[in-house]
């Protein structure tokens, strides 16, 4: 049984369709990468995925796990273990980072943390993504810079510890050496926590040292092809030119 | 956003709604007139000055009108409410020595507990007097006085003669008159040159009797160079009967001295709270407001701060939250007299089913107050499209070289944030409560620790789901 089993969605934003009957399976612990233009609706599966309802399922159904979550609030569907990395996270005055996390994992699991653990957990997430350590006890992503708020997001990642993280270009806007940070966190969590990924990207520089099982090009809301990690390298030369 | 999407509903105050049957032994006819202001007199053995004062202000309290600019307050009927309600009790120093029933009240709201995490004092008001006031002995062998204001009135007359409705005098407004008329019970505070009063003082007030009013008095008198934060709170039993209450807090800031006055004020959301709470500072000293306005019906609360002195500071740091049926008309006022004077309001409000915040500032630039600053800035968060909230800053610069800045932010939970936080696992009402906790961050940083709690706990309470 796959992970995710998403069968022949249709997504709609105010009443327009975006998604034209999507399919895609992730078993657990697999890597797979969706590519495509601008616009072809890639960030859209993502926030169908988790559950923004704003973005409506008008044709199709999503397992997770073997269950239907088609009809799951974002939170229930947390729970089961689907996370979110916003491409642009929200900025959340008077919540700190350390408190929203642990906040998190108490809502998760329904079970008390141990603080002096999740302090230590939580040192060690940040000391992975050379995250200075002040930013746990800043106000949730306010006034960080676009590489400090999706370090915050694969800090969370490696706290949630999720079955399947969706991230959502989480590499754009950051330089080099920020995208090689980034990428080290990810690894840690496809590695010790055998986490699956679907990582939405334009680029291939976060892939570099990263797995990858599949690779999907997206193109006007169709998977228009499924490949192995080859297709990122064809990509990366030619572009989606033969696609549209 | 819909009842259903949002998820939540209006407040069920009921773990504050208790109270014990009442046991009083002298009780004034309903209505206000000359022979119950005497009674007054006579039964708290005012000296003649004070029994003339009270006459004199009912005098001004016919006289004056029912404010017409602010919230309707028609649903206030001064015929019925009883003025004046003593517990059946004496002054007692130990809390053991409480009556049963009273004590049962105040383990309630948390005051011994207070108390042994070392408050300095706890003088807790039940009804329209003091039961129960403990002042640790090594703020009273600093010289500190912290007493109830009839107290005051029998030990320290000359001083509280000297400042007692000086910077409120009973011509302010109807209320303040009426309050002159009537007043019973509150705290009489004195902190001697160059006393640093290390923990805070603390009086906890709370209405028990229905339709009884409240008038209490606070009077601080913080001398040169002295220091100290003065914490009031408050919480009512809701009752049918409509209530009243008119307090007066005078707070006087000596030359150099520092005062911090914090309240959360709970009232029940059938009170008329019509409190008027003025500060006057003398030169460099600084006064720090920090004010939660949560329960009530309808609020008129506007502290006022009058900087006399030169290079005097005023900090005010307020939040209100008004649900269903209510409306809470607050914000502070500022008078600038001194040179080098400056002044910074913050405030925040929250509405939210149908209830109604204003925000309302009132600062004075007077000629002489070279080189005056005043920042104020207002943000308005409302949490469903029946909630309003208004802003009404007026300033008034009388000088050419002030230094002015406002800002007004109204606005409401974005669906943005709600997705993001849900999409960690935290349930869409647990999301709301979250954001609008953070909101409120501001305010309750400022507050001690277990006043942060309690405002949290409101917060809380007032966006709890079904």
């Amino acid at each position: 049984m796959a992970l995710l089993d998403v069968r022949n969605i249709s997504v709609e934003v105010d009443e327009a369709e975006i998604l034209h009957g999507v399919s895609l399976e992730i078993n657990k612990g697999e890597t797979h990468v969706l590519m495509g233009p601008n616009g072809a609706g890639k960030s859209t599966l993502g926030y169908a995925l988790m559950g923004n309802p704003n973005y409506r399922v008008t044709q199709g159904d999503i397992y997770f796990n073997g269950l239907s979550i088609k009809d799951e609030s974002a939170d229930k569907r947390a729970k089961a273990g689907l996370f979110l990395s916003f491409q642009n996270p929200l900025e959340v005055p008077g919540i700190t980072l350390s408190s929203f996390i642990r906040n998190a994992i108490v809502q998760q699991t329904g079970e008390k943390v141990k603080f002096s653990e999740f302090k230590k957990n939580l040192k060690e997430s940040m000391e992975l993504l050379s995250f200075d350590e002040s930013y746990k006890d800043r106000d949730l992503n306010a006034g960080f810079s676009g590489g400090e708020k999706k370090k915050a997001e694969i800090l969370q990642l490696l706290m949630l510890k999720p079955s399947l993280a969706i991230l959502d270009e989480t590499d754009s806007g950051l330089d080099v050496d920020a995208v090689r940070t980034v990428s080290k966190g990810i690894e840690a969590y496809q590695k010790k926590k055998e986490g699956a990924l679907l990582i939405i990207t334009h680029s291939t520089r976060i892939l570099e040292s990263l797995k990858v099982d599949r690779t999907h090009i997206l193109v006007k809301g169709r998977i228009v092809k499924t490949g192995d990690a080859s297709l990122v390298q064809e990509i990366n030369e030619h572009g989606f030119e033969a696609y549209l | 956003m819909s009842d259903s999407k949002a998820g939540v509903k209006d407040v069920d105050l009921s773990i504050y709604d208790f109270r014990y049957e009442e046991k009083d032994f002298y009780r004034v006819d309903e209505g206000l007139t000359e022979d119950i202001v005497r009674q007054i007199s006579k039964e708290k053995k005012d000296p003649e000055w004070m029994a003339d004062f009270r006459l004199e202000s009912l005098e001004t309290y016919r006289k004056m009108d029912i404010p017409e600019w602010g919230p309707d307050i028609s649903g206030l009927n001064m015929d019925d409410i009883v003025t004046y309600v003593r517990p059946n009790t004496e002054m007692k120093a130990k809390w053991s020595d409480v009556p049963d029933d009273i004590k049962n009240t105040f383990e309630r709201l948390g005051i011994p507990d207070a108390e042994r995490k070392s408050l300095a004092g706890v003088g807790a008001q039940y009804d329209s007097e003091l039961v129960y006031h403990n002042v640790k002995e090594e703020v009273k062998e600093q010289g500190v006085v912290y007493t109830d204001m009839e107290s005051a009135l029998t030990n320290y007359e000359d001083m509280v003669r000297e400042h007692f409705m000086k910077l409120v005098p009973p011509t302010d407004h109807k209320f303040a008159a009426l309050h002159g008329a009537v007043w019973s019970g509150g705290s009489f505070v004195y902190v001697p040159p160059g006393v640093s009063v290390e923990i805070p003082l603390q009086s906890y007030f709370r209405l028990n009797a229905p339709g009884a009013g409240q008038f209490e008095h606070t009077l601080i008198i913080v001398s040169e160079g002295a220091d100290l934060h003065f914490i009031e709170g408050c919480s009512a039993p809701k009752y049918n009967v409509a209530n009243l209450h008119a307090g007066c807090v005078e707070l006087y800031v000596g030359k150099n001295a520092h005062l911090r006055y914090s309240t959360i004020e709970n009232w029940s959301k059938n009170m008329y709270n019509l409190n008027t709470k003025r500060a006057i500072c003398e030169e460099g000293a600084l006064m720090e407001w920090v004010s939660g306005s949560f329960g009530s019906h309808v609020s008129y609360l506007y502290p006022m701060t009058i900087l006399k002195g030169d290079n005097s500071h005023v900090e005010f740091t307020g939040i209100t939250f008004a649900g269903k049926g209510q409306n809470l008309d607050t914000g502070s006022k500022v008078i600038q007299i001194g040179k080098n004077t400056s002044s910074a309001i913050d405030t925040k409000s929250i509405s939210k089913d149908g209830g109604i915040s204003t925000f309302r500032s009132a600062v004075t630039i007077m000629p002489d107050a070279d080189n005056a600053k005043t920042s104020i800035s207002c943000a308005s968060l409302m949490l469903d499209d029946r909630s309003r909230s208004d802003t009404v800053p007026a300033l008034d610069i009388r000088t050419q070289d002030a230094d002015v800045g406002h800002e007004a932010k109204i606005g409401r939970i974005s669906d943005d944030a709600i997705f993001y936080l849900m999409s960690r696992g935290i349930s869409e009402n647990e999301a709301r409560a979250m954001i609008v906790s953070g909101f409120a961050n501001p305010v309750s940083k400022e507050l001690p620790l277990e006043y942060a709690v309690e405002m949290n706990n409101l917060i809380h309470l007032e966006m709890e789901g079904n």
